[in-house]
């Protein structure tokens, strides 16, 4: 419990120092931190895990990692590989944080995803959830999943773009 | 040098621990004729005897699915990417055909039954095309029917006692009598996926 509360108090903290500027469109950014398009997919009514995906880039001079991810439809939120090998779909947690090298874009959605446990809803196509993203450098950035539809496999480029997260119904 | 030396030593007593450890399982899988393992040709030598019930409760086996082709694939609730876009897929590519989908059963097969129960996968699969059906069984049951379409199933243990499970990927087409056709990969281009449906109905 101490540690959670002191945890809290570090997002809080790191979240203030390094203050969360929304970039256009469907993207966020925080110091040399830019997060492209974060979806999530529509999920079957119970079912027990959701996906997360996204672009990030790193514009800065210093390398930087990903240490963590909490959103406010589950409890925990968990980093993974998730690779098909000689005709087997295989997934098992990421050892470590993800590097962010510099100038470089980091997909997660190939070959990874993060994973929601126990969503505390069914999500539906169109949704939007908020999310926070550590990184070891960069602080805390508050983020917003898209839900897609459920056969998704990629981010999708939709017209109304510029409008979620500020003006969803 | 003296650690680099011996760092080296431990490679190469772990390449021939592995070896001898594949050869041990290639001599043994070709010695138990019960075990299925891919023939020379590449087919996967599909077969067996499985029951297993559905998520309406219905007792669904190789002998019942007789008379008709039938699609199925490995998967279960608790996976994020594969599994959710394959059942959708599958949805989709069945509301396309229409009457001639009813042509063919196409089978969900769990391969973690201690957390996809009856009523979870009810639940679960009202989300897609109600023509699918979704399997579950005992663990001897699951063991059986993954063995019947020479297929695996690994539990991998995660943080907090919870796990998750890495399983044969791909869509196996099955003919009227039980036999196997072809595999159907979701990564494979729709038109090309359509095909392969097609060609087990004709």
């Amino acid at each position: 419990m101490g540690l959670k509360l002191l945890c809290c108090a570090a997002l809080l903290l790191a979240g203030t120092l390094a203050p969360t500027t929304w970039a256009t469109a469907h993207d966020f950014k925080a110091g040399s931190i830019e997060i492209e398009h974060p979806w999530s997919r529509a999920t079957p009514p119970g079912a027990p895990v959701a996906g997360g995906y996204m672009e990030i880039k790193n514009v800065g001079g210093e390398a930087d990692r990903l240490v963590s991810v909490t959103s406010d439809i589950s409890a925990r939120a968990e980093l993974h590989e998730s690779t098909m090998t000689d005709g087997m779909m295989r997934m098992r947690p990421m050892s470590g944080p993800l590097d962010i090298p510099t100038g470089q874009t980091v997909k997660i959605g190939d070959g990874n995803h993060i994973m929601f446990v126990k969503p505390m809803r069914t999500l539906r196509k169109g949704e939007t959830f908020n999310a926070t993203l550590t990184f070891e450098k960069a602080g805390a950035v508050e983020i917003k999943f898209l839900v897609q539809g459920m056969g998704s496999r990629e981010a999708e480029e939709t017209p109304d773009h510029g409008t979620h997260g500020t003006a969803a119904p | 040098m003296n650690g680099l030396k011996a760092f080296r030593l431990a490679a190469w007593i772990a390449v021939a621990i592995v070896s001898v450890g594949l050869a041990a399982m290639i001599l043994l899988k070709s010695e138990n004729p019960g075990a299925p393992a891919p023939s020379v040709s590449g087919t996967p030598a599909v077969g067996g005897p499985f029951s297993l019930v559905s998520q309406r409760g219905e007792v669904v086996s190789d002998q019942s699915l007789r008379g008709k082709p039938y699609l199925a694939f490995f998967g279960f609730t608790n996976c994020p990417d594969i599994c959710p876009t394959t059942l959708f897929e599958l949805s989709e590519m069945m509301a396309e055909l229409g009457a001639d989908a009813d042509k063919f059963n196409v089978l969900l097969i769990s391969v973690d039954p201690e957390r996809d129960s009856q009523e979870l996968l009810a639940q679960y699969m009202t989300a897609f095309d109600p023509r699918i059906v979704a399997l579950r069984g005992t663990r001897e049951q699951t063991d059986a029917v993954l063995k019947s379409f020479a297929a695996a199933a690994i539990k991998v243990p995660m943080e907090g006692g919870n796990y998750t499970m890495e399983h044969t990927a791909g869509v196996y087409l099955m003919d009227a009598a039980g036999k196997y056709v072809d595999l159907m990969r979701m990564e494979e281009p729709r038109e090309e996926r359509m095909r392969k449906l097609r060609e087990i109905t004709s």
